[in-house]
């Protein structure tokens, strides 16, 4: 298309052959990207000058939280556990469920298609769904509380590992399950022997980044009355009680790196 | 005994290991099951999941296709401005941090202090981003724009510096044997390997900031995320219906979409 309103530029070379030399696309790309940005401009009421004048404000909220109120955080350890707790049950039991459903979800296991593809887009469609926006449904559905924030996470730890599982299924050399599917054993017997050795350290692998991220995500579920830490964090918030907050932060980000370089060192031994 | 055999005998056995973690973990779940509570399930709760199906099996139409400032397509592309500025704006930030955290350019006790930050920086809740800069730029979609920057920022810069890192050095070594200037090596040694790569990565980043900007709402940073939680406090369940496949159908598309593009960069 775009090749036939540009021509391409024509080129003899010493001995009488044309070569034809595609034009650019650059400026092209380039339009496209400078009317998006100006209208992006024009919706967002962006202004340049609005952060020069004021940038200084973002660091008040930042110096009062400076230094932290340490004498906060005997109140903050049980609700610190109970975001452990939620991301802990809704990754486990998310991993644990997307087993079958990518079972169900990849070609080469389940041989109806019409299932297969029905679990692909189920998949799809939960992972679309904002975790925050799945937690607001899920407290209306569940009460608030950690019980909610728990379906959140399990919802989408189902749909973010069910997706990468099917897709290595798919991908596993197929020689072993047909060989003992061909000595008489069961599709799911060939399947725990043939393809589950295949898959499993990166099944695992996948599982604990999941774990890692969801231990971020649940920290914020709080905000919609979720359970866990989110929640003190907003009601902090709300009364402008920033060393506190500063203490939940500081809090948050030290679990956070010990939750990740614990499972880093465990994915580390998976590869 | 059997050459079968042996080998199987000889393989490695970390069976205590093994055992010990899968103790450990065990040990964790049942810990973590107190988190569960069922008891306070609402009697409400079924029906409102019920009201819910239904509103998104008969959505409010004439809001998702309402062009005007409050109409869902309006909100819609409200969140994919911010999502689409908020990345440019976090690009533009996390490149000059990517460069100086990657170990095999500057010396590795700044990549350290800088990779610290950075894990702080992606710590904080977005949420709370949104009420810092609310301050700054007071309440709507600007605020947004400039969350989005400030979240995408950890994961971009994490991202950039694996490019920077992986980065062929052979190339640049030629160049300098064939007597290039280092503004030349830099222009083109490096810019035409990084350049698809950091591209491909703020595709899949303004992917997941659609997915953020959706929900910035809450603090009144703009975007779809306020009146959905106007609709549902308010029980109207047509509205959540229309607004919920509104939302979902548009990331589905932009996945797509950005799926394809990020294929074709990588692939040349």
């Amino acid at each position: 298309m775009y090749d036939k309103i540009f021509r391409p530029k024509k080129m003899v070379l010493p001995n009488g052959k044309i070569v034809l030399e595609k034009r650019s696309k650059t400026p092209l790309i380039l339009l496209v990207l400078i009317i998006s940005i100006y209208y992006s401009i024009q919706l967002t009421n962006f202004e340049i000058s609005i952060i020069k004048d004021r940038w200084n404000e973002f660091f008040v909220i930042v110096w009062e939280m400076l230094p932290p109120n340490w004498q906060y955080t005997s109140k903050l350890w049980e609700a610190l556990l109970d975001t452990i707790k939620m991301s802990l049950l809704g990754s486990g039991i998310g991993a644990l469920a997307a087993i079958p459903v990518a079972m169900l979800a990849s070609v080469n296991i389940m041989t109806n298609k019409v299932i297969a593809i029905a679990s692909k887009v189920l998949l799809s469609l939960l992972r679309t769904l904002p975790t925050l926006v799945s937690a607001l449904i899920a407290t209306f559905i569940f009460g608030l509380g950690t019980t909610a924030g728990t379906v959140a996470i399990f919802l989408f730890t189902l749909a973010y590992v069910g997706k990468l599982l099917y897709e290595q299924i798919e991908n596993v050399d197929m020689d072993a399950f047909e060989a003992m599917e061909a000595i008489g054993m069961t599709r799911i017997q060939a399947f725990r022997y043939a393809v589950i050795p295949q898959i499993l350290p990166n099944y695992l692998s996948t599982s604990l980044f999941c774990f890692e991220g969801n231990v971020r995500y649940a920290a914020i579920l709080g905000y919609v009355g979720a359970g866990g830490i989110g929640l003190i964090l907003n009601e902090n918030l709300g009364w402008r009680d920033y060393s506190s907050v500063g203490m939940i932060l500081l809090l948050l980000v030290v679990t956070v790196f010990l939750i990740e370089t614990v499972s880093e060192h465990f994915r580390k031994k998976l590869m | 005994m059997m050459t079968l055999e042996k080998q199987l005998h000889n393989a490695p056995k970390n069976n205590r290991y093994l055992l010990m973690v899968t103790v450990i973990i065990l040990l964790l779940f049942t810990w973590s099951i107190t988190a569960l509570n069922f008891n306070n399930i609402e009697q409400s709760g079924m029906v409102i999941a019920s009201n819910l199906v239904k509103g998104l099996l008969n959505p409010d139409l004439d809001l998702l296709f309402d062009f005007t400032s409050s109409g869902i397509m309006y909100l819609l592309m409200e969140t994919i401005a911010i999502a689409f500025l908020g990345t440019i704006i976090g690009s533009i930030l996390a490149i000059p941090l990517a460069f100086l955290s990657a170990s095999s350019i500057v010396p590795s006790l700044v990549a350290y202090i800088i990779r610290l930050l950075l894990i702080v920086v992606r710590t904080v809740p977005a949420l709370v981003y949104g009420l810092m800069l609310i301050r700054v730029t007071g309440p709507g979609p600007f605020a947004g724009v400039l969350t989005i920057a400030f979240v995408s920022i950890g994961m971009l810069s994490k991202l950039f510096v694996d490019a920077i890192e992986d980065l062929d050095t052979d190339v640049l070594e030629s160049m300098a044997s064939l007597g290039c200037s280092t503004m030349e090596k830099i222009r083109y040694g490096i810019i035409p390997q990084l350049f698809s790569m950091f591209l491909s990565i703020m595709i899949y980043r303004f992917d997941m900031n659609l997915r953020e900007a959706s929900v910035l709402g809450l603090v009144g940073a703009g975007g779809i995320g306020a009146p959905l939680i106007f609709a549902m406090n308010g029980y109207r369940w047509t509205e959540v219906g229309s607004i919920l496949i509104g939302l979902v159908l548009l990331i589905l598309i932009v996945e797509l979409f950005s799926n394809r593009l990020r294929s074709k960069l990588v692939r040349g």
